[in-house]
């Protein structure tokens, strides 16, 4: 092929923000309920009813916008984006297209081609629509409310990424931010993280960019990855066959590996933005946005330095933990309690890791609490209970978020220290089993291993290993 | 003294004072209702048991000193556009034929909490859109002072109930003059808040920017009494204004000493009918021999107003009335080939030609490469307007002049020509883009008989000025509109 | 009559509002709307250059909530007006291809 092209990618990002209540309305945000059953005139779009701000939800946009570098617009409004569908109650949407909360940001993100910063254009508030679902069975489709008026912001970046491992980076960037924030949970997969990729190409040098298309319906960052090559190579074709692209949104179908348009004649794409007359203008003063900015956590890259200085773990513990902020939370709340950081790490690292991964859990689904942590922690090193011992407990306490101090007490798992008990049970282990001792007597040092087995067993586990080592030898 | 003579204040005086129940006062207005409705169509739903229970209740509450205010006890109409619970609310639309609300609008239940008995609901324009009540899917209204004559609109329903007996006073919502110009062709006393005095909260929108309840009633004293009630801060309405000057009847002072009243020399030019510019000018003299120094000045930009107002009322139209759609409520079409076609069949059957008329034009001036030529243009000549309103309060407490360039017209005359029919709203309109309040009450009749309106223009949050004005001006009047045969 | 409305341009509208008219109604559309238009022309004679649009009239701002859930579920009555119900959900025709 003569011609080389390159993929010029920009982003339109929806974040469902973490408030209780709906962006108008005093309706729960809460997922999981009956259909309609979180829902009011409001957000329904009943006759004679009228939206009223929450105020949450202009702190949460601020703040990722303050975090974002963006400029703050002082003076904002919200406009109605109007057009029919079933899932938008009031066949119009509340949105921001002529003053958007934030504007004019950037944030820096890492791939193996080194740093690069990537612009954001702006982020708006907007509320979210019904959910739709296809009732087979008679034909129709039923509509849910108890979704629409959920608020999102919507993060509009530049046209600056270039390939599919820059707009993952940018993402996860994104994500990290936002969760450091508090602001939204940011699962891609349960749609609180909605990312709509702009895509055009270009040949390598030239200025001016390609028409581009949008593709929608990208639930994950695999398929993300998957429908930037899709794209790229379907306007390559194209082009190299002398047809044109075609400004349109597009629907990826993930399973099929492949997109298609979804125009229709009755969708005119032409939305009639004007300013809603039945909210008033946002003026935000110099001593508001000092106070958000006050507000603001401490971000994932101050932390890994701080921890390098303070906390004596390894730098990828350090990535890792931090990788999260709820997991950084629980790691220094459980420092803070007096623990010892290698250990907290440790736990964090191995064990947690692991239970996470076999649940397909996320780290931000992390239930135990720091004092349960601290607490188990302070078990072991006071050789109340024995790793194994610990581990079953830890198993429990991820579980369920017990107390493992009140847990090892009922069901009776603290190690045995009662020496003289122990050496009885030893000498019943011995006496029973006169194979293994005179394996031991020939030189197979394996044979020791199946009588400490055996004794643990006999003490249900709770036996200190060292301990029964020692005596085993003596009796021997 | 006849029931149905008395004001509504009176009224709840009477019953205060256990010369009149509850009750009694209910099956009068009903028994009104019942002998004059076949004839002026003043309502589209009378809720007969609704109101004789209500009636009980309130008296029991009453007797029990639990309800106390001004109009425990009296019966009211509310326009159609009003949300009210458990009672059906159509806004004078087929698409809305069978919509029964689950909660009331905010202005109706502070009537309810001070002790209204809710007769009804009234006839208006479909969606408010009209000046004479004729648009209306379930028929015209007829101007109780002659029957040959519409009401006026789109408060058409809530005027001619007051002027009929049919009720001691209504709720109406004016966007454009709805309230002031049924007021002025049915002979009762009207008056457009300042926007965000009322709640919009249960009010169907029509134009959100300029909507505005108020009342329609018998005098000015009943009109403050009623203000003083409905005019609350409610956290509902983003644009609900929390105000402290809201009590009216302190302003029932005849008195209007140094007030000083501008005449727009650009309210009395071509087109309007010479005896509504006499009847209003002599008002002004009335006002002017008590003390008022009167003034004749130029306000600009009249001609303005109807253009400005349509493009803007026509494109808010256009948003607000998408939410009718077949799906959650009201009409759906019989028969349909998929969504668009539903949607398109409900909405087409379901809205009259006029209301179709409005949501065309509201969808053209915000689409794609219109927006900015009308609809920001408009924006900024509303600001102009605004201005203009301003510069003459500096000079000025009151504007006086006519509210409509005519007196009612025929049934039947209006409708074939839209432009014309929004002429009748000149002197109205400006004054809902600026916010501000207006006042109409009666000050003659013409030669065919019909009432002539005068209204009184204030400041923003100057109602008080204008109840002062109008109250003065009707005791000099002396009483209004009893027609001879009754 | 300045402004001519198109056949193209009455379609359009209607596809944006989600109107059918008639063809009789059509042709009336097209001259209420040319008429409305000509009327609302008048506007330009006006010089507005470096005015504010303005969509409220009062400074009126910042009127928020605070994120408190004030609403419980009240299903029921939320559809209870709706044409088509079914399964606690609003009836439409099929929306997927």
């Amino acid at each position: 092929m003569a011609k080389q092209y390159e993929t010029v990618i920009g982003l339109e990002v929806h974040v469902e923000l973490a408030t209780k209540t709906k962006i108008f309305c005093g309706c729960s945000t809460e997922f999981g309920g009956e259909p309609n059953t979180h829902t009011c005139p409001v957000c329904t779009g009943m006759p004679g009813s009228l939206p009223v701000l929450n105020k949450q939800v202009l702190e949460y946009a601020v703040a990722v916008g303050l975090a974002t570098n963006c400029t703050i617009t002082q003076y904002c409004k919200f406009d109605r984006k109007n057009y029919f569908y079933p899932d938008n109650p009031q066949n119009y949407q509340i949105s921001q297209l002529y003053l958007p909360i934030c504007r004019d940001g950037k944030v820096e993100i890492e791939t193996e081609n080194g740093k690069k910063f990537v612009g954001i254009h702006e982020i708006h508030m907007e509320e979210d629509a019904g959910k739709l679902i296809h009732d087979e069975w008679e034909d129709c489709s039923l509509v849910d409310y108890n979704r629409s008026g959920v608020p999102l912001i919507e993060i509009v970046s530049e046209p600056d990424m270039r390939s599919a491992e820059e707009v993952i980076a940018y993402l996860e960037k994104l994500r990290m931010t936002i969760q450091y924030l508090g602001a939204s949970d940011c699962k891609l997969q349960e749609g609180s993280m909605r990312a709509d990729v702009n895509l055009s190409i270009r040949e390598v040098g030239a200025k001016e960019f390609g028409t581009r298309t949008e593709m929608k319906n990208l639930n994950s960052f695999k398929a993300i990855a998957r429908a930037i090559e899709g794209e790229t190579e379907r306007q390559i074709d194209l082009l190299e066959s002398g047809q044109k692209v075609v400004q349109e949104t597009r629907r990826w179908d993930d399973n099929k590996g492949e997109s298609y348009a979804m125009r229709s004649k009755e969708d005119a794409q032409d939305y009639r933005y004007f300013p809603d007359p039945d909210l008033v203008p946002i003026v935000l003063d110099d001593a508001f946005l000092e106070e958000i900015r006050k507000r603001q956590p401490e971000f994932r890259e101050e932390k890994m330095l701080r921890y390098k200085e303070e906390f004596d773990i390894p730098e990828y513990d350090i990535e890792i933990i931090t990788g999260s902020k709820h997991m950084a939370d629980i790691f220094e709340a459980t420092v803070a309690l007096g623990s010892q950081p290698k250990k907290v790490s440790n736990w964090l690292m191995v064990e947690t890791l692991r239970l996470l991964k076999e649940n397909n859990m996320d780290p931000e689904d992390i239930r135990f609490s720091p004092e349960n942590l601290a607490k188990l922690i302070a078990l072991t090193d006071g050789k109340a209970i024995n790793s194994s011992v610990a581990k079953e407990v830890f198993e429990v306490m991820f579980e369920q978020d017990i107390d493992p101090e009140k847990y090892v007490e009922e069901k009776g798992l603290k190690t045995v220290n009662d020496e003289g008990a122990l050496r009885k049970t030893i000498e019943e282990i011995v006496a029973a089993n006169p194979q293994s001792v005179e394996d031991y007597h020939n030189g197979k040092e394996r044979a020791i291993g199946f009588l400490v087995g055996q004794t643990m067993k006999a003490m249900k586990g709770k036996a200190d290993p060292g301990l029964v080592n020692q005596i085993l030898k003596e009796l021997l | 003294m006849n029931i149905l003579d008395m004001t509504a204040v009176s009224l709840g005086a009477a019953i205060k004072n256990k010369e009149v129940t509850v009750l009694e006062a209910t099956e009068a207005v009903l028994a009104q209702i019942e002998a004059k409705e076949s004839e002026y169509h003043c309502y589209v739903t009378v809720d007969r048991e609704g109101a004789l229970a209500a009636a009980e209740r309130i008296q029991k509450k009453i007797d029990a000193g639990e309800l106390t205010g001004p109009l425990a006890g009296v019966p009211v109409a509310i326009k159609d556009n009003m949300c009210t619970e458990g009672m059906l609310t159509t806004c004078s639309s087929k698409i809305l034929g069978n919509f029964v609300p689950t909660f009331s609008s905010e202005a109706v239940l502070n009537l309810q909490k001070a002790g209204a008995v809710i007769l009804g609901k009234t006839n208006m324009d479909e969606f408010a859109m009209g000046s004479t009540t004729e648009t209306s899917a379930f028929g015209v209204t007829k101007n109780p002072r002659n029957p040959e004559h519409v009401p006026g609109g789109s408060s058409g329903g809530s005027a001619a109930a007051v002027a009929a007996q049919e009720c001691f006073y209504a709720l109406g919502s004016d966007t454009g003059g709805s309230i002031r110009q049924p007021a002025s062709y049915c002979g009762v006393v009207g008056l457009k808040p300042t926007y965000g005095t009322v709640s919009r909260y249960g009010l169907i929108a029509y134009g959100s920017s300029l909507d505005q309840i108020g009342p329609l009633c018998k005098d000015v004293t009943d009109c403050a009494t009623i203000m003083e009630i409905i005019a609350t801060h409610d956290p509902k309405d983003s644009t609900s204004v929390q105000r402290d000057d809201t009590d009216f009847t302190g302003a029932l002072v005849d008195d209007v000493k140094g007030m000083k009243i501008g005449i727009p020399r650009d309210y009395f030019g071509e087109g309007l009918d010479p005896e509504v510019k006499e009847a209003v000018l002599a008002a002004a003299k009335v006002l002017e021999a008590k003390g008022a120094i009167v003034e004749e000045f130029d306000l600009s930009l009249v001609e303005y107003a109807i253009p400005t107002y349509y493009t803007i009322a026509a494109a808010e139209a256009s948003s607000n009335l998408e939410r009718f759609d077949g799906i959650k409520y009201g009409y759906r079409t019989e028969e349909y080939e998929g969504l668009h076609n539903m949607y398109k069949k409900s909405r087409s059957e379901g809205f009259g030609p006029e209301v179709k008329r409005r949501i065309m034009l509201g969808s053209f001036v915000l689409s794609s490469g219109y927006y900015d030529a009308y609809y920001l243009k408009a924006l900024r000549v509303k600001a102009l307007i605004k201005k203009a309103f301003d510069e003459a309060f500096a000079k000025y407490d009151v504007i006086l002049g006519p509210v409509a360039p005519t007196t009612a017209p025929k049934l039947g005359a209006s409708l074939s020509d839209p432009i014309k029919m929004y002429l009748s709203d000149i002197y109205t309109i400006s004054v809902n883009l600026a916010g501000l309040p207006g006042l109409s009450i009666p000050c003659g009749m013409d030669s065919k008989g019909l009432p002539i309106g005068l209204q009184m223009i204030g400041d923003c949050f100057n109602e008080k000025k204008l109840i002062r004005a109008a109250f003065a001006y009707e005791q000099a009047r002396g009483a209004f509109g009893k027609k001879e045969d009754e | 009559m300045a402004n001519i409305i198109s056949d193209e341009t009455i379609e359009y509208v209607g596809i944006l509002a989600k109107l059918e008219l008639s063809d009789e109604e059509k042709e009336q559309a097209k001259k209420d709307m040319g008429s409305m238009l000509d009327y609302i022309d008048k506007l330009s004679e006006l010089d507005t250059e470096g005015v504010e649009p303005m969509s409220h009239v009062f400074p009126v701002k910042n009127v928020f909530r605070e994120d408190v859930v004030t609403n419980g579920d009240t299903r029921e009555q939320i559809l209870k007006n709706a044409p088509g119900q079914k399964d606690g959900m609003f009836v439409v025709p099929r929306t997927f291809e």
